[in-house]
């Protein structure tokens, strides 16, 4: 049995996705900018990707801009944001439990001569508002905090954030890492004072190398890439048509019948963890209800090494990652685990079992089998 | 400047009397491979003591020059011009062209060193020497003439064709890989492995590898980069047959029977004994390790020979006087450096005490070998019978 419970790092596309995708790649491959038929027709699938993308959202087609994934919408909101308005300040406001896409270009910017803020979590992984608000100064021109932790799935208070920011001062702008929520909330940048809202298309059954950056109209953000002028020269560079294509199929399909996709997936999760917390040694730090993502469950072992874990379930055909499958190539241990108070002995100890649209009840049963089966075994050969 | 070919010096090999053709032949075959894994086709020949390398097509002369430099025996490789010969009259106008596209700058002493091996060439090897000489002077006349010490020594050959070399650059020294026998080299994922491999290979040995691989402990990542590592010295030693030891079930079973302090120290000569099973098999007649005194607790005087006691074959440990930072330098050299320093925990590691035995009594260790007799002969057994086998090399072009 291959169970597949990694979603979270990345997806398989749905076969929608990929029937689009190799139509767009072989039969309407032509370059929207060229004038003659075939660069209108493709042209037409980047329009169509754009406005199911702009719906799901309620905003206007003309605020999607797609880019080549969740790292590049991340870095464009940051650095776009910080250059078009370090004029009114230099101040921008973030959180101690950001994925590195976002934490990286905040790190060189502050080279750069910018200040960053980071607010701490408590110990579900949320930010305190009031420390937020108590963090704005004069001159703050950017906040940046992700929807869903990718680590643990803690749900921040995006639309508080956002009105609170929005009533100190309508000018500072407000980028939310959407990347682990897209497709799992419904999100209203219109409501919620979003101004920049980041997505990748591979974590939703959408394709690799493609994602969409959301820019309100009214917000001043710079290009990262110059060039042809593409995308009404806000993101240059021949467009991803058949990428553009498949994450506009996808995004169609994530919010169709969205709520029974989300009471399924919470089942799954609850049942997840209701059979996690029956096992001796272990602690579950993701939260059930609304206030954790539907799909993350983050668990911690203790007396194994997620690592040694980890690779027994693949021999089984289990697919899980420790920590965040970004984060774990090189053996840092998880910031997020640390930020929200996760024991030392268990930082190395913990791991993300991700869920998407495939995932069935019996999957999870043989996944909860293989655990007990292993847990004694491992245990019992410890280093030191 | 376009070259067509390489003259191919070799030094060692040149005084092994009644062996040589075995070590130039050899050579040519290891010749033969590296030039197979770059663009362009070549033919190696033999010729009267000096190997030559003849493009037949197109090729890429910094990959050429590149691979040769990797070629164990070769001394120095000379690209070479060869032009026909049209008379002296012509090869004076030959000579100079060369100088002037080989050294743009033209501040050297030379010397102009003939050779006739066609005796039917009008004029003897000195008339030719000193008439070069002259026209050389005679065009750049920046240039300065030293019999004894010349910067730059040009060579004429007199053949069928006229062959011109100037330039030397140095390779790698050493032997041809095959003139040595087999051997056994112990290649975990780290920095010193690798490089012990390379430096017996470079005796012209041909060397095969065995890895520990321990699932769930170790990743398939940790083993791809071993496999990795196989290719990148196969780039030296020419193709390696690397053979992947299933090792989890011996390292559980000796946790469970023995001390934990002397865990590493079992292990370890468990695995020289596998190793040496694998290489009784594959007629290999010695082991290599990466060992170095002193640099872990199971590489002191007194660990080695713990673990040296199992083996009957020799073991070589080219490194085992040499500093990190020695080994370090040689693994930057050959390329493996980066690829060993990729952070995956191999098999030695994943069970080690906190406090293991840094002076092992030979007899309490045995002792403790006492406890695993009831099953470890059948699982060394498993074990060796049970190996995966790679072949692991370069991809030839």
């Amino acid at each position: 049995m291959e169970v597949y419970l990694d979603n979270s790092a990345t997806t398989r596309a749905l076969d929608s996705v990929q029937e689009m995708v190799a139509r767009v790649m072989t039969e309407d491959y032509g370059n929207p900018s060229s004038r003659h038929r075939k660069g209108m027709e493709a042209e037409r699938y980047i329009k169509e990707a754009r406005c199911a993308i702009a719906r799901t959202l309620k905003v206007r087609d003309k605020e999607i801009f797609f880019t080549s994934g969740g790292t590049e919408s991340n870095n464009m909101a940051l650095f776009g944001a910080a250059m078009a308005n370090q004029r009114a300040g230099k101040h921008i406001i973030s959180t101690r439990i950001e994925h590195s896409s976002v934490y990286r270009p905040l790190a060189c910017l502050e080279q750069l001569g910018f200040t960053v803020t980071y607010l701490n979590v408590d110990r579900e992984g949320h930010i305190c508002l009031e420390e937020m608000e108590q963090a704005i100064r004069p001159d703050t021109i950017l906040v940046s905090v992700m929807y869903v932790n990718n680590e643990i799935g803690a749900v921040e208070p995006v639309e508080e954030i956002g009105r609170r920011i929005k009533e100190k001062n309508p000018q500072i702008l407000f980028h939310v890492d959407g990347i682990q929520a897209y497709g799992k909330y419904e999100i209203r940048p219109k409501k919620q004072e979003i101004d920049l809202l980041s997505v990748s298309g591979h974590k939703i059954h959408g394709p690799k190398g493609v994602g969409f950056l959301y820019i309100n109209e009214k917000a001043k953000v710079k290009p990262l890439l110059y060039g042809g002028g593409q995308q009404r020269d806000m993101r240059s560079g021949t467009e991803n048509v058949p990428g553009a294509a498949g994450l506009g199929v996808a995004a169609r399909e994530m919010y169709t019948d969205f709520s029974e996709k989300i009471r399924r997936m919470r089942d799954l999760k609850d049942y997840l963890i209701d059979q996690m917390e029956d096992l001796p040694g272990i602690q579950v730090n993701s939260k059930r209800g609304e206030g954790s993502a539907p799909q993350i469950i983050s668990v911690s072992f203790q007396g194994v090494r997620s690592e040694v874990l980890l690779h027994a379930l693949e021999e089984r055909g289990i697919y899980v990652s420790s920590g965040s499958a970004c984060s774990s190539n090189h053996p840092a241990i998880s910031g997020t685990l640390k930020a929200v108070g996760v024991e030392k002995g268990l930082l190395d100890s913990t791991l993300r079992f991700s869920l998407g649209i495939y995932n069935t009840r019996e999957e999870l049963d043989y996944t909860i089998e293989a655990v007990k089966e292993l847990l004694p075994v491992l245990r019992r050969y410890q280093r030191g | 400047m376009k070259y067509q070919s390489f003259l191919i010096k070799y030094a060692e090999i040149g005084v092994k009397g009644k062996n040589r053709y075995m070590f130039e032949d050899a050579l040519v075959k290891q010749i033969r491979f590296a030039l197979g894994t770059t663009e362009g086709k070549f033919e190696v020949t033999k010729e009267s003591g000096r190997i030559y390398a003849n493009a037949l097509t197109d090729f890429d002369y910094d990959d050429a020059v590149a691979a040769l430099k990797r070629v164990f025996g070769i001394s120095a490789i000379c690209p070479m011009v060869q032009v026909d010969d049209l008379g002296f009259e012509e090869l004076k106008v030959q000579v100079i062209q060369y100088l002037d596209q080989v050294y743009p700058e033209k501040r050297f002493t030379f010397k102009v060193n003939a050779r006739r091996a066609n005796k039917q060439y009008p004029m003897t090897s000195e008339e030719i020497n000193r008439a070069l000489g002259e026209v050389i002077l005679e065009r750049f006349p920046e240039l300065k003439v030293d019999v004894h010490r010349p910067e730059v020594m040009i060579h004429v050959e007199i053949r069928s064709r006229i062959n011109m070399y100037s330039q030397v650059i140095p390779g790698p020294g050493g032997m041809p890989v095959g003139t040595n026998g087999r051997a056994m080299l112990l290649l975990s994922g780290g920095i010193d492995s690798p490089v012990a491999g390379y430096m017996i290979a470079k005796r012209g040995v041909v060397i095969e590898a065995v890895y520990f691989h321990a699932p769930p402990y170790t990743s398939d990542r940790a083993k791809e980069k071993v496999v990795d590592l196989a290719r990148l010295v196969s780039r030296y030693a020419g193709p390696i047959r690397l053979h992947i030891v299933n090792f989890t079930d011996i390292q559980l079973y000796i946790y469970d029977q023995c001390p934990h302090e002397e865990l590493t120290i079992i292990m370890r000569r468990y695995m020289m004994r596998i190793a040496q099973r694998i290489a009784e098999k594959q007629k290999c007649l010695g082991l290599i390790t990466g060992e170095s005194i002193g640099q872990v607790a199971s590489q002191t005087v007194q660990s080695l020979a713990a673990t040296n006691e199992v083996c009957t074959m020799p073991v070589f440990r080219p490194v085992i006087g040499f500093d990190k930072q020695e080994i370090v330098d040689i693994a930057e050299q050959i390329g493996t450096f980066e690829t060993s320093i990729q952070p995956f925990e191999d098999c030695c590691t994943i069970f080690v005490a906190k406090h293991p035995v840094t002076k092992p009594n030979i007899h309490i260790i045995r002792k403790s070998e006492e406890k695993l007799s009831e099953k470890i002969e059948e699982m060394v057994e498993t074990a060796v019978e049970t190996a995966e086998t790679r072949i692991c090399q370069e991809q030839q072009g």
